[in-house]
């Protein structure tokens, strides 16, 4: 009754022509008939991919700054908002001389998203303040086994001569959200 | 060429035939469900998926074969063999074609016209029931076994409304051989305005085409293996080859029924105007055996196109329309064609 959709079920007879079944057949033949020439929706996938948003959410890429150093500080904040808990990490202590690996003098050692976990909802990137980890429209590779599906540092730091995009992830909304530094992930 | 050596090229001929548009249905039934689901269906086996019927036999025979250690091993075997062998027996007597004069020798391309031709056809068909049934009761199965009851049950009951469709028809030609039904229906149009026998047994047709659904157990009848209910019906404990042969089975009754019902209700071999075009007899003989499977295969893909747009019956509306509403009608049907029958000639 909330949805005011709900129908009064009546049980009654069928008539004569509903007890033949032919015209309702007839009916039902005509229909499929017509599905016969029109055109399939299968999109062929390995030769031909749908084309996707380009604000897709996919593999996340832990980026680096423009020296090349990689820009988490392994804070937690994207585990802590991960609302199916798929990222994990160990935080470690930048030493002398690894300047240009890890840009603050924390960086994660391992950091691992079990992608069997992940919602790709984005709360991580959002979450996160050093601008270190987005999501790309890169799509999750299959596999036979679990163990492939936790994708450690190696996969998801870009790697330092070929940069991973991810301009398109920062609508005109996100940025301009960015430009306010009084919002307190932003400082 | 001597008869033997032509009936043993003609027997091997049909038999091929007959195997290799029964494993063709089983590719276009899937193309054909997917056509009218606006789908692509099977395309990876060679150009357009052509050769997924043989990528799908060798699968069947690489499978590990299963024989249940309660099974009555000896008719679980039987059980598939007998289905296939009856499927295979009833296109003897179907007319394939008229007659072939090469060097002076007339040859018919019907392997035995028998005068009994459609009585034949009928006992063949009803020991097929005994393969499903063989096999399901043989299985040991719960599910196997309701499925084999419920295809023996309602074979029965819809072969009484095919036998009495067809009576009507015999009262009308006045002889059961297949291969004299097909010789008169034809001139038609264009000669003696002679119609095919659809025309004046429409009743007649709409029964047999139901219970020749029924007995396919093609939808809306495949209760004896609807998977709702009954996991695979009658052949849940068989695998390997064994299952591809009922299911193989199934597609060869699907041939054979459109032939049958191509042959007594539209023509068999005859084509319109096929004595205006001044064309000489061979020729006409392969144009006719061209437009009998043109006939048939439409058939064959009423049958699918039926299955991808009716639901199935339940089992008690089945046993309805078999008994009540078949058997009077065609009764009626009868005793109708009789009576005009009666009165024309006299």
């Amino acid at each position: 009754m909330l949805t005011n959709r709900s129908k009064q079920v009546v049980k009654r007879e069928m008539t004569l022509m509903e007890r033949m079944y032919l015209p309702a057949i007839f009916g039902g033949v005509i229909i499929t008939i017509r599905h016969l020439f029109r055109k399939a929706a299968t999109i062929k996938y390995p030769e031909t991919k749908r084309e996707i948003a380009q604000i897709w959410r996919g593999q996340h890429v832990l980026k680096r700054d423009d020296k090349g150093a990689e820009r988490c500080t392994a804070c937690g904040l994207c585990a802590v908002a991960c609302p199916a808990e798929a990222i994990t990490m160990v935080a470690a202590e930048r030493n002398r001389g690894e300047e240009n690996l890890y840009r603050e003098e924390k960086y994660a050692s391992t950091y691992e998203i079990n992608m069997l976990r992940c919602i790709f909802c984005g709360l991580c990137e959002e979450a996160c303040p050093k601008e270190a980890i987005f999501l790309t429209d890169r799509i999750i590779e299959t596999d036979y086994a679990r163990e492939g599906f936790v994708f450690g540092k190696d996969k998801l730091v870009e790697p330092a001569d070929a940069r991973i995009d991810v301009t398109p992830r920062q609508t005109p909304a996100v940025l301009e959200f960015k430009k306010h530094k009084q919002l307190s992930h932003n400082k | 060429m001597s008869f033997l050596l032509y009936q043993t090229i003609l027997c091997g001929g049909i038999f091929t035939i007959t195997l290799a548009i029964a494993a063709y249905s089983t590719y276009a039934e899937r193309k054909v469900a997917a056509f009218l689901q606006d789908r692509i269906g099977p395309d990876r086996a060679g150009p357009f998926g052509i050769l997924q019927p043989l990528a799908d036999g060798l699968k069947f025979f690489m499978k590990e074969e299963i024989i249940p250690n309660v099974s009555n091993k000896l008719l679980f075997i039987a059980g598939p063999c007998i289905a296939m062998l009856t499927a295979l027996m009833a296109g003897v007597v179907i007319p394939w074609g008229s007659t072939l004069e090469i060097g002076g020798n007339v040859y018919s391309l019907q392997i035995a016209d028998l005068n009994v031709g459609i009585l034949y056809v009928f006992g063949v068909v009803s020991i097929g029931v005994y393969g499903i049934m063989i096999g399901g009761w043989s299985s040991n199965n719960k599910f196997s076994l309701l499925g084999a009851i419920r295809a023996s049950a309602q074979m029965i009951s819809y072969e009484i409304a095919m036998g009495l469709a067809i009576i009507a028809m015999i009262i009308m030609t006045g002889t059961l051989s297949l291969g004299e039904i097909s010789a008169q229906q034809a001139g038609g149009a264009g000669s003696d305005w002679s119609m095919w026998n659809v025309v004046y047994q429409p009743v007649g047709f709409l029964i047999f085409l139901i219970c020749a659904f029924a007995e396919c157990n093609r939808t809306p009848f495949d209760l004896p293996e609807c998977e709702t209910e009954l996991i695979g019906g009658y052949h849940t404990e068989y695998s390997s080859m064994k299952l591809g042969f009922y299911l193989f089975a199934e597609y060869i009754n699907m041939f054979i029924s459109s032939a049958v019902i191509s042959t007594l209700y539209f023509g068999g071999y005859n084509f319109p105007f096929m004595n205006n075009l001044g064309l000489d007899h061979n020729t006409i003989t392969i144009l006719g055996t061209v437009f009998l499977f043109g006939k048939i295969f439409f058939f064959i893909f009423f049958f699918m196109w039926i299955r991808w747009t009716v639901p199935r019956f339940r089992y008690d509306q089945l046993m309805d329309l078999g008994w009540k509403v078949l058997i009077p009608l065609s009764v009626a049907n009868i005793v109708v064609t009789a009576f005009i029958i009666l009165l024309s000639n006299r």
